[in-house]
């Protein structure tokens, strides 16, 4: 698993939890991975989860009182929601102007009513500001997964990257692809596990053309976004990811090929 | 031609720092680590402004020059791929195919094989590449520490590639 030059790390420590619907699952190496009872460990994974609960307030569209849901509904103005609000929303709005209007806010909801849905930001950002309580777990690297996206953090040269394995989208039990990543981000979109739920803003209908993208990020916020814009740009994918700075990734096409990019930050 | 060249300077520029070279992107050492991607550029572009990439090159490491690219198979629209010649750097080996129209402008870069596991700058991990595995492998043969696939639902996570990870590891 590790480089040759790297010391030895020490043992790998999880934790497993749900929130938004998602597993999230956090490995640690180094000090505080120690001791399956290290006090700072415990209290940085629960101030993660705390964090995620937070976000799923926020952003959920499963939820009816989170303050998405009330604000699409109208109860609430943009001002009178949490600022974070107003910051995941412009990202949003970002990546629909970036991908052309293939990335959308606006998906019709089971019921074919067309809803404020963040959901294409709120993962990445989610993952990324809960990582944060991750920081004071001095001289311990960590990876930290939610639903099949993965943000690492390593702090020393000395120790091995984070091996992040790439799902085969034809077979979930098989990985395609290794991406080793020391800090940095990789997120995947594609409809392995839920089906043809990502929509083509353009045309409004299932975005085809591509079977998976993977795209590594200095951001989980960046990787997901790019990930989900891509997908959602089908044929259009590959040149539109190698117009974007400092990405690399994996594009599985429909017929299985795949193609790896990089782009100069 | 000269913008092609810079265009191609930079995406070797990428490839570079994706081996952590921390020298300046303009350095003379910088495009000798990729010498036969140099070579590849020249044929493909038919001239090239010698100074920013083939003159620059050292030719050591492997049989840079000319040869260097073989010309791949044809693609619809007049474009056409340019696999280049597997280059042994002091990182490992590099292998980049380069697609390129009918103008002759490169339109993109393929990294088809670079060196694994040593790319240990904390700067430029971040644009690590998806290293292909040359068989699909199971997670217990590939050594990785987590899963990025298709978004996995609470649901789904039951059995899941990132479920057995989590279980040898809690």
């Amino acid at each position: 698993m590790s480089a040759p030059a790297a010391t030895a790390p020490g043992p790998t420590r999880r934790h497993v939890d749900h929130v938004m619907g998602l597993p999230v699952s956090l490995a640690l190496r180094g000090p505080h991975a120690a001791d399956p009872d290290d006090p700072a460990a415990r209290e940085a994974w629960s101030a993660v989860m705390t964090s995620l609960r937070g976000s799923d307030a926020l952003l959920s569209t499963w939820r009816e009182d989170s303050w998405v849901s009330r604000l699409d509904r109208g109860e609430v103005s943009l001002a009178q929601c949490p600022p974070e609000l107003a910051e995941v929303l412009a990202l949003g709005e970002d990546a629909a102007r970036d991908s052309g209007g293939a990335f959308t806010l606006r998906l019709p909801d089971a019921a074919g009513r067309v809803r404020l849905d963040p959901t294409g930001v709120a993962k990445g950002w989610a993952l990324d500001r809960a990582a944060r309580a991750l920081e004071p777990l001095a001289g311990t690297d960590w990876c930290l997964s939610g639903g099949g996206d993965v943000l690492c953090r390593t702090r020393s040269r000395r120790t091995p990257l984070w091996r992040v394995g790439v799902e085969d989208p034809r077979d979930a039990s098989r990985l395609l692809a290794v991406v080793p990543v020391g800090n940095g981000a990789v997120a995947t979109s594609g409809t392995t596990h839920r089906g043809a739920h990502l929509l083509d803003g353009r045309t409004g209908r299932t975005a085809r053309g591509v079977r998976q993208v993977t795209v590594v990020a200095p951001t989980l916020t960046e990787a997901d976004v790019d990930a989900t814009c891509a997908y959602a740009l089908g044929p259009d994918a590959l040149a539109w990811l190698r117009q974007r700075p400092g990405r690399s990734g994996l594009v599985i096409h429909d017929d299985g090929t795949t193609s790896t990019f990089a782009t100069p930050r | 031609m000269r913008r092609i060249s810079l265009w191609a300077l930079s995406t070797l520029s990428t490839v570079v720092l994706l081996l952590g070279y921390r020298t300046s992107l303009e350095g003379p050492s910088t495009t000798a680590a990729l010498p036969s991607y140099s070579a590849t550029t020249t044929s493909t572009a038919g001239t090239t402004t010698g100074g920013t990439t083939g003159g620059s090159t050292t030719g050591g490491s492997t049989g840079a020059g000319a040869g260097g690219g073989d010309a791949g198979s044809g693609g619809s629209g007049g474009s056409s791929t340019v696999t280049g010649s597997v280059v042994q750097t002091q990182w490992g080996p590099v292998q980049v195919q380069l697609t390129v129209d009918g103008g002759g402008a490169i339109t993109g870069v393929d990294v088809l094989q670079y060196p694994s596991g040593n790319g240990h700058d904390q700067e430029i991990n971040a644009y690590a590449l998806p290293v292909l595995v040359q068989e699909t492998l199971d997670a217990q043969s590939a050594e990785i520490d987590m899963v990025s696939g298709a978004t996995v639902t609470s649901q789904g996570y039951l059995g899941s590639l990132q479920d057995a990870l989590d279980q040898a590891g809690l």
